[in-house]
């Protein structure tokens, strides 16, 4: 009789790289049910809407492709892009937004370049500033969160207001996110900028509404949300440490640094840390492997160059958040990070070498 | 040096990068003692059992031989010889399927078992003490032992390098999950092991010899412990249990602390590394003049009834050793050869056990579950977090499918050791190992054939070269017989008629030749002239006589300007290429010579008939 003939090593351990992606979107679960109790059930919707537009264009490409779609989808990973995009986006911004930037994620950042594994860019990041550049004003509108939102949205008013853009009573998005003194109110992050940007010190700008708490209401659970979900999947070792450290060290030294060279307007580390995507993006969005840089050393460097380059910006910028762009610029720099920390093979350490001589 | 002495004297266990911790399933293989196998009905001896040429036969089809009796001799780049595993006769010498992934046929001799077991006349040598190291050598090679740990290079190759030893490392870690063949061998023949640690030291001259032992095994650990007690030189390390520590290049790393440099051999660092087996095959080798003829495989796998650990005949099928454990099949059986790492899968059970097999798996589905589809690689990086040998596979899996060969040397790929630690770790399920052997082959033929073809190169240059030097050399040769030529006509327009003799002597051996001939007809149309004469009369005699006179010296003076004309050319030309230009010499200048010649002749008719008048006068 003969035998079934496989390639060595005749068994495996670790999980599959199918069960990892699930495990990227179960350990966003307690992120996003805070979103959803602080932001209402607009993030549920754009989920829904972003993974099926995932899903049908990863289809379409894979089978123009002459691939099996059933296989493509199995990876998870256009499940894992889809939701990432999904949450960062105003969980009322109009369907198109959402459509139009999984499709730019899926299409032309991912599968063109070549599938799985291929592309250079973060695909939900590269997705999330196509929209951020091209519809500025949908791209920022975030209702306060729920304790000090003006009104409370239910299931269908949401749903309403994402397809129509207004509520069924006829409120637009700009309307909901103004109090009734006229005040529209901004994220924390924004809000502290544009006080800064206003002469006010930090003190004045802290005043505002929404920061009444440690880093903005809302914000800072949500950040600590991701957190949680950031620590199962280092439990899980579906991500190392290197990146999320390399990030939360970029951007909390320099941001630390400032805070105590210029107290009255650089906010400090807690407020870096607690407020925008900053969790989200230290351990869900740069640890996407695919862009991210390859050897420990390497993703150590691509992890402080992410977070420095979200400090500056977020500083300096003229954007209040800046995960996205600081992650697409490091993508860029993988290729040069990867050529200089390679680490060095056994046998050619200069130490192995002088025993010889 | 002094670095690794200072770390080993300090019985230190340094740690190597990455490693795996796959689930180990040596019980209940290693809690059965060692049984032996009974002879199969035919044993199958492949010529070839490691790297290396194939030794040649010194028996023939029909020959009765006895057990421990030499089957081959040794091929003289890297072989060993290979001995009859029980006495008994040479059934077949054919081709049989190797033990190889492939199982594809090579040349082995087949014996048929007689039963009676019977040794050939044996030598023990309980005193190797008092033998040169040589001669221990030569007793071990002779003996076909060969490295049972690893890829079987002859062991006394591997003792042979003349360079000064510190630590002789006996390797009994036997990381591969499964395996336990040296684990039991360690627990049942601790003593014969040492011994054959002493011959080592004694052969290699070690300071110190290193018994390594993973920490999973208690029991081989509590064995070998005894056995070397009385020894102040051979220390015990137990090593803590990780894939692969028993690579020979992480053992060192793991016992001296230091890594062995890149495309270097441990003996440069002073260290030599034997496998535990071995050690036992050494001693039996020597002290009781039993060459390698069976060794422990593991029969494990839950598709087997009885696993365990047998002493098996070196070429005994597979076959029969499954039967022997109770081999129940199930859909899409394995049988693998080695260990689950780095084993390989055999397509047919009719090969047999050769000098290499420690193991032979059988697993179930369900305990090594067969490799899923090949997804894209996602860079996560699991695989260098795993590299025992710090490499960046999921790069070299890039460089390997794009074929990037320089690049792939220029990552080092040559260092991996393919233990398969990132193929098992492998989220994607992409099989690394396998893209890396190919990538390996692929660049070595590339290298061959890039050899072969400089050589062509550096062939068909030196031809050219040699062509275009030839056509040099006829030229100038042409040159200078031209020159010569013209020069000779030029003497004979201006000297000819005055200077007859020297005249010849410019001309060639042709011309004096023709000159020589006409000479002759000369002489005898001058005798023929005087036979025409009436009668014998004395004048008539003696005119007869006086004109073969002439033609004798005639002749003798041509015979000098042959000579000198044949001393002549041979000035010119270099001594290889005489003989053709002499005939370049005399091939051309025909007709010129033909008119010299005549002219020659012409004189020397007019002196021969000038002297005979002159003899004629003075009688």
């Amino acid at each position: 009789m003969s035998f079934k003939v496989a390639a060595a090593p005749h068994g495996h351990s670790q999980k599959k790289t199918n069960q990892v992606m699930a495990w990227v979107v179960f350990a966003l679960i307690p992120g996003v049910l805070i979103q959803s109790y602080f932001f209402g059930w607009g993030v549920w919707f754009q989920i829904l809407i972003a993974v099926s537009v995932a899903y049908l264009s990863e289809s379409i490409c894979v089978w123009a492709r002459e691939r099996s779609a059933r296989q493509a989808l199995r990876d998870n990973t256009a499940l894992v892009t889809a939701v990432l995009l999904a949450i960062s986006i105003p969980p009322l911004a109009p369907w198109w937004i959402i459509v139009i930037g999984t499709l730019f994620s899926i299409v032309v950042v991912k599968q063109v370049y070549g599938g799985m594994g291929q592309n250079i860019f973060n695909p939900a990041m590269a997705g999330y500033v196509l929209l951020l550049i091209s519809f500025p004003v949908q791209m920022t509108h975030w209702l306060p969160a729920a304790p000090i939102a003006p009104y409370d949205l239910g299931l269908w008013q949401t749903l309403h207001t994402i397809i129509f853009e207004y509520t069924p009573a006829g409120y637009d998005v700009e309307q909901l996110r103004t109090t009734v003194d006229g005040i529209s109110m901004a994220t924390p992050l924004d809000g502290v900028k544009t006080a800064l940007d206003q002469g006010q010190i930090l003190a004045e700008a802290y005043q505002q509404p929404m920061m009444a708490s440690l880093a903005g209401i809302g914000w800072q659970w949500l950040n600590l949300g991701f957190l949680l979900g950031g620590a199962i999947l280092l439990q899980q070792h579906v991500i190392r440490w290197h990146i999320p450290v390399g990030f939360l060290a970029g951007l909390l030294i320099p941001s630390f640094l400032a805070h105590i060279f210029a107290p009255s307007v650089m906010p400090g580390p807690v407020f870096h840390a607690l407020s925008g995507a900053t969790m989200l993006g230290a351990f869900f969005i740069a640890t996407d492997p695919v862009s991210a840089a390859t050897s420990d050393r390497g993703r150590l460097l691509f992890g402080l160059l992410i977070g420095l380059l979200v400090w500056i910006i977020r500083t300096w910028g003229g954007y209040p958040d800046a995960v996205a762009f600081a992650v697409l610029l490091a993508n860029l720099c993988v290729p040069i990070i990867d050529r200089y920390t390679r680490p060095t093979v056994y046998g050619h350490h200069v130490g192995a070498k002088h025993d010889t001589e | 040096m002094q670095d690794i002495k200072q770390f080993v004297e300090s019985g230190q266990i340094a740690r190597f990068p990455g490693g795996i911790h796959p689930p180990e399933r040596k019980q209940p293989a290693s809690e059965q003692p060692l049984r032996r196998v009974p002879y199969a009905n035919e044993l199958i001896l492949p010529l070839r059992q490691h790297i290396g040429l194939s030794g040649q036969c010194t028996v023939r089809e029909g020959d009765h031989v006895l057990k421990g009796q030499p089957l081959t001799d040794a091929a003289l780049h890297q072989g060993l010889p290979l001995h009859a595993p029980t006495s008994g006769t040479v059934k077949a010498i054919e081709q049989r399927p190797m033990s190889h992934a492939s199982g594809l046929p090579e040349q082995a001799i087949v014996i048929t078992p007689d039963g009676h077991d019977q040794w050939r006349e044996r030598q023990p040598l309980p005193d190797y003490q008092q033998r040169d190291k040589a001669e221990l050598l030569d007793i071990i090679q002779a003996a076909g032992v060969a490295g049972l740990g690893g890829a079987g290079f002859p062991t006394s190759q591997k003792l042979a390098q003349q360079k000064p030893v510190s630590y002789l490392i006996i390797n009994g870690v036997e990381c591969e999950p499964y395996i336990c063949a040296d684990d039991r061998l360690m627990r049942e023949h601790a003593r014969d092991i040492v011994l054959g640690m002493r011959i080592l030291a004694y052969i290699t001259g070690a300071d110190k010899t290193l018994l390594a032992i993973e920490d999973n095994k208690p029991e081989a650990i509590a064995s070998m412990q005894q056995a070397i007690s009385e020894y102040t030189d051979i220390e015990l390390r137990v090593v803590p249990t990780k894939y692969p520590s028993g690579g020979e290049k992480q053992l060192i790393q793991l016992l001296t602390g230091h890594e062995v440099p890149s495309k270097q051999l441990p003996i440069e660092m002073g260290v030599i590394m034997q496998n535990v087996g071995t050690a036992y095959a050494v001693k039996e080798a020597i002290i009781d003049d039993k060459p390698l003829i069976e060794r422990v495989v593991t029969l494990t796998g839950q598709c087997i009834e009885q696993p365990g650990n047998v002493w098996a005949p070196l070429g005994t099928p597979v076959d029969a050793l499954l039967e022997f454990a109770g081999f129940k099949p199930e859909h899409q059986q394995r049988v693998i050869m080695g260990g689950p790492m780095m084993g390989f899968t055999l397509p047919i059970t009719a090969v047999p056990v050769i000098k290499t097999t420690n193991c032979i798996l059988v697993p179930s589905t369900q305990e090594l579950p067969p490799p899923g589809d090949e997804m894209a690689c996602i860079r996560c990086g699991a695989c260098a977090e795993v590299c025992p040998a710090s490499l960046q596979p999921q790069q070299l899996q890039w460089l390997a499918k794009a074929k990037d060969y320089p690049a792939l040397e220029d990552n080092n790929l040559f260092d991996c050791i393919e233990c398969g630690a990132c193929a098992f770790v492998c989220p994607s399920e992409i099989p690394l190992v396998h893209y890396y052997r190919q990538a390996k082959s692929q660049i070595r033929n590339q290298a061959r054939e890039q050899a072969k073809a400089e050589l062509a190169k550096q062939r068909f240059e030196a031809r050219q070269a040699r062509l275009e030097r030839e056509k040099e050399e006829r030229l100038e040769r042409h040159r200078k017989a031209a020159e010569a030529r013209k020069q000779m006509q030029q003497q004979q327009t201006q000297h000819a008629p005055e200077q007859e003799s020297n005249n010849d002597g410019k001309s060639s051996a042709v011309a004096a030749a023709i000159a020589r001939a006409k000479a002759k007809k000369a002489a005898q149309e001058g005798s023929n002239a005087a036979a025409e004469q009436p009668t014998g009369s004395q004048p008539e005699e003696k005119s007869k006589k006086s004109a073969a006179v002439a033609a004798a010296i005639e002749r003798a003076k041509a015979k000098k300007a042959a000579q000198q004309a044949a001393s002549e050319p041979e000035a010119g030309a270099d001594s290889s290429a005489g003989s053709e230009a002499s005939d370049e010499a005399t091939a051309q200048p025909r007709p010129a010579q033909d008119k010299s010649a005549a002219v020659a002749a012409a004189i020397a008719r007019a002196k021969k008939k000038k002297q005979a008048r002159d003899q004629e006068d003075k009688q």
